[in-house]
């Protein structure tokens, strides 16, 4: 494992990698082994399709609720929904995080949304909620995480990681973050491994990125002996690389980075655009997240999990009718979701803004009340503990943080 | 000002160098070649959606409903069970016809041909989500897509999205107009039935105007309306369902389509949609981004966009407004391959046999292609979303992605061609004269074939177009 300086620095020395073009690598720049700048756990999930609150923690107390959804998607304590708090119920894909409920380690926002309005495009959705500005206009390319990290000192390579096999516009930019996926693990023979950093030195962007690779990969980047059966050898470990569900394996590769340096995580999960069948479809996505919230806190462990705190986000909620397919469409207003020893839970927050057709965004959305970039400022102001200013400013520009909702302990 | 040349042609616009196929000569016979018969459809077949359709999924259907009759009896543990055969069967043709798809960039005249076929399918990516129509796009590409790339775009657009997969893909098979006699029956009867505005808002936002076109989400509700009575039926096909139309009149971009219970009205609004000048440069745009560059000239999307708009919409005076432009020639700024592409020109280069891959069980041909790809980031016709694969290079260029490249690289070349060739000549068979002397170095430093040949392949020459 590359956790510990020496095998670092062995690495370093045995490839000869520090070369002109390594400089754009995350992993290259900041070569020092001070202790982690804090000490707690950010973990950031995106839900990408739209997840739809309003099915995931049903408002069954609305007068308006039973009308919008009266077929498929009927909610409440009366359809299966695990009643919360006597206004809100949970939909019983979610049935296996209760005891985080109870425990006050799951909490809920509602009626939140990125300032993204009407178009209502998964993409330029999914683009704004991980730029964390106000527009695309200025062309932001790089993510709010990242911003955060440019914000602290002492960041380091291994400080945040991008996990999956997709690439996160979220932590994209300057401050060093590692991206990884926990069974791309790569092995080269020595000789292999120095002709191909003689092959990459002209192209520093794959330069960097197969240096990384090499930083990343389980023993460290390489100095296995590959004979002639080379070939086969990487075959039977590509073989292995395809089995386990990938939530869970993304789950637990975040949970054992966090426990060691690591103190921000961020990936995504698909399946969450439920045009219809969204009675099996949002289910199936609901377990998946619910065992991947499970994995990280078993993966955590008590103390570690004690310290952290799981925001998860989607780039917008869903039409407030279900539609003609047993589904709903693109929406507006959406749910955020914490969970984490760090959060406060146990409470359904935000400004609910009703159900009635007069409340509805356009008459098809539910109306958010307040942007869930606020929310997830003040996660970080209360667990990173940077300024106020900073986050209006550079992280989120443009934003008014508000009132601090207390999301945290 | 740059130029044709003829490396560049098949390694830009094509599907890679060969040893035993010649690069295109001029950007005439690259043309030319569009237009000519689909030979390697003849030579590697892959099943149209139609006999899919016809065989397999009416076979299918038909298990289904011997087991809902006969449910824990004997007959229906059989019709489960066939039902289970004719799954894995269409699973491993999934893989077969990736296979016959590698082996078509590997021995095709006609480069350019099979890299539209792929950008025009992600284009208008589609795929299905249950059951046995899973398997169904590479049949769906061969019926809509390739046979419609070198007429109008109406005529592909039209083709790709009244498409059985495509209305299935995006939920349009269900979508009724909530004013029906449909939904008229349905809401009597206390069920529910009404629009589904996924197909409307994909064929504005990603099939023609692009995201940031003139339209509204009113535009999107009102085609939604437009598009009710486009659906699927596995015995038949695409059918038109007068009884699921909205009635009434349905204004899209300010034009108002007539209320007739046909197909017409849509067929108008597509025809419309097709030559609209933000389809233009969505199209131009996109096109040159694909194949040029990530940053690309905006001259050189003018370019095409003004010849797409001069013949509105005609594929050839697309094609060649691309090529003839000097920015498509540059070679400062290139593209990174899709993991598709790079397989499909390492194939090419290897000169692979077709027996080994065509040989592959389904077992075979993930452990030595789908799983590997999957590991580049790109999971066989399995996209995301509706939006296909991403273009920037960027979002391939990662250390998971890479490392996918670099193992497989090393470990598959030598199933695929057990007869390896000679490193050296290798590098002039995979990259002409855009070898660099670190690859030729490397070729022959290398301490075995096999690690030699995956030097080759996973070096930025081969791997930039």
């Amino acid at each position: 494992m590359m956790t510990d300086a020496v095998s670092r620095r062995t690495f370093l020395s045995r490839t000869g990698l520090i070369g002109c073009s390594l400089a754009a690598s995350p992993l290259m720049t900041p070569i020092s082994f001070a202790a982690a700048p804090w000490d707690t756990r950010l973990v950031v999930i995106i839900l990408r399709g739209g997840l739809d609150g309003l099915d995931a923690v049903q408002p069954y107390g609305d007068p308006a609720y039973a009308a919008l959804r009266p077929k498929a998607l009927a909610g409440g304590p009366q359809n299966g929904g695990i009643d919360l708090d006597g206004h809100f119920a949970l939909h019983p894909g979610m049935a296996s995080l209760m005891p985080l409920w109870t425990a006050g380690e799951l909490g809920f926002v509602h009626a939140v949304s990125t300032p993204y309005r009407d178009k209502r495009s998964h993409f330029d959705g999914q683009d704004l909620l991980e730029a964390g500005t106000d527009t695309l206009a200025e062309g932001a390319r790089d993510g709010w995480l990242n911003r955060m990290l440019q914000a602290v000192p002492g960041v380091q390579a291994d400080t945040a990681y991008a996990i999956g096999r997709g690439d996160m516009q979220l932590l994209k930019g300057p401050a060093p973050v590692a991206n990884w996926s926990p069974d791309a693990d790569l092995t080269l023979s020595p000789q292999a491994e120095r002709l191909m950093d003689l092959l990459m030195q002209d192209d520093p962007e794959m330069h960097a990125a197969l240096a990384e690779a090499q930083m990343l990969s389980e023993g460290g980047g390489g100095g296995m002996a590959m004979a002639d059966d080379g070939g086969e050898m990487m075959m039977a470990q590509m073989q292995q690389a395809s089995k386990g569900a990938s939530h869970r394996k993304i789950a637990r590769f975040a949970g054992q980075r966090l426990r060691k340096d690591a103190r921000v995580a961020a990936f995504s999960l698909n399946g969450w655009d439920t045009h219809q069948a969204q009675g099996r479809n949002l289910t199936r996505a609901l377990e998946r997240l619910s065992e991947t919230i499970l994995t990280l806190k078993d993966t955590l462990k008590g103390p570690v999990w004690k310290k952290t705190a799981v925001v998860v986000m989607t780039e917008f909620g869903r039409t407030a009718r279900e539609n003609g397919t047993g589904g709903t469409d693109h929406g507006t207003g959406g749910l955020m979701i914490t969970a984490g020893g760090a959060v406060r839970g146990g409470r359904v927050l935000g400004q609910w803004p009703g159900l009635d057709s007069g409340a509805l965004y356009e008459d098809r959305d539910l109306m958010p009340t307040r942007d869930v970039r606020a929310h997830a400022a003040w996660v970080m102001r209360g667990l990173i503990g940077l300024d106020t200013s900073v986050l209006e400013n550079s992280v989120f520009p443009g934003l008014d943080l508000g009132d601090d909702p207390g999301l945290l302990l | 000002m740059a130029g044709f040349n003829s490396e560049l042609a098949a390694i830009r616009f094509g599907c890679g160098l060969s040893p035993v196929v010649d690069a295109p000569r001029s950007i005439d016979t690259m043309l030319q070649g569009l237009q000519s018969a689909d030979a390697m459809a003849q030579t590697f077949p892959i099943e149209s959606f139609d006999t899919f359709r016809e065989t397999r999924m009416k076979a299918v259907a038909a298990q289904r409903k011997i087991l809902k009759e006969n449910r824990g009896s004997d007959i229906g543990k059989a019709a489960r069970k066939q039902r289970n055969v004719l799954n894995r069967i269409a699973r491993t043709d999934k893989g077969r016809w990736l296979g016959q798809n590698l082996l078509r960039r590997s021995y095709t005249e006609q480069g350019f041909f099979e890299r539209l076929a792929f950008f025009w399918g992600d284009h208008f990516s589609a795929q299905g989500k249950q059951g046995l129509i899973r398997r169904a796009t590479s049949p769906y590409i061969e019926d809509a897509i390739r046979p419609n790339m070198t007429g109008q775009f109406a005529d592909l657009l039209k083709a790709a999205v009244l498409h059985p997969l495509m209305l299935t893909y995006l939920d349009q098979h269900r979508s009724v107009g909530p004013n029906s006699a449909f939904s008229m029956r349905k809401t009597a009867q206390g069920k529910a039935a009404g629009l589904n505005e996924n197909l409307a808002r994909e064929v504005l936002e990603l099939h023609t105007l692009g995201v940031n076109g003139p339209y509204t989400q009113t535009d999107v509700t009102q085609l939604a309306e437009l598009f009710t009575g486009l659906t699927f039926q596995v015995n038949v096909g695409f059918k038109f369902r007068k009884d699921m139309v909205e009635p009434g009149a349905e204004t899209v971009l300010g034009k108002t389509y007539g209320d007739q219970m046909n197909r017409a009205p849509v067929l108008a609004v597509l025809d419309d949609l097709a030559v609209h000048p933000a389809t233009a440069s969505h199209v131009a745009w996109k096109l040159a981004m694909h194949f040029v560059s990530d940053t690309p000239d905006p001259a050189l999307i003018d370019h095409v966009a003004a010849a797409f708009q001069a013949t509105d919409g005609n594929l050839m005076a697309v094609y060649t407004a691309l090529l003839d432009h000097p920015a498509a020639w540059q070679t400062d700024k290139m593209n990174f391959k899709f993991p598709v592409d790079f397989v499909g020109s390492a194939c090419r280069a290897l000169a692979i046999p077709p027996a080994p891959i065509q040989a592959f069980d389904e077992k075979g041909m993930q452990n030595a292609i789908s799983t590997p790809m999957a590991m580049m980031g790109q999971n066989w016709q399995l996209p995301i979303g509706p939006d296909g694969w991403p273009e920037e290079d960027s979002e391939w260029i990662t250390p998971q992605g890479l490392s996918g490249r670099v193992r497989w690289a090393m470990a598959v070349p030598q199933v695929l061609q057990p007869a390896l060739p000679d490193p050296r000549e290798f590098v002039d068979a995979a990259l002409g004269s855009f070898a660099p002397d670190a690859v030729r170095f490397a070729a022959s430093a290398a301490e075995s074939k096999t690690e030699a040949i995956g030097l080759v392949l996973a070096s930025p020459a081969f791997q930039r177009r």
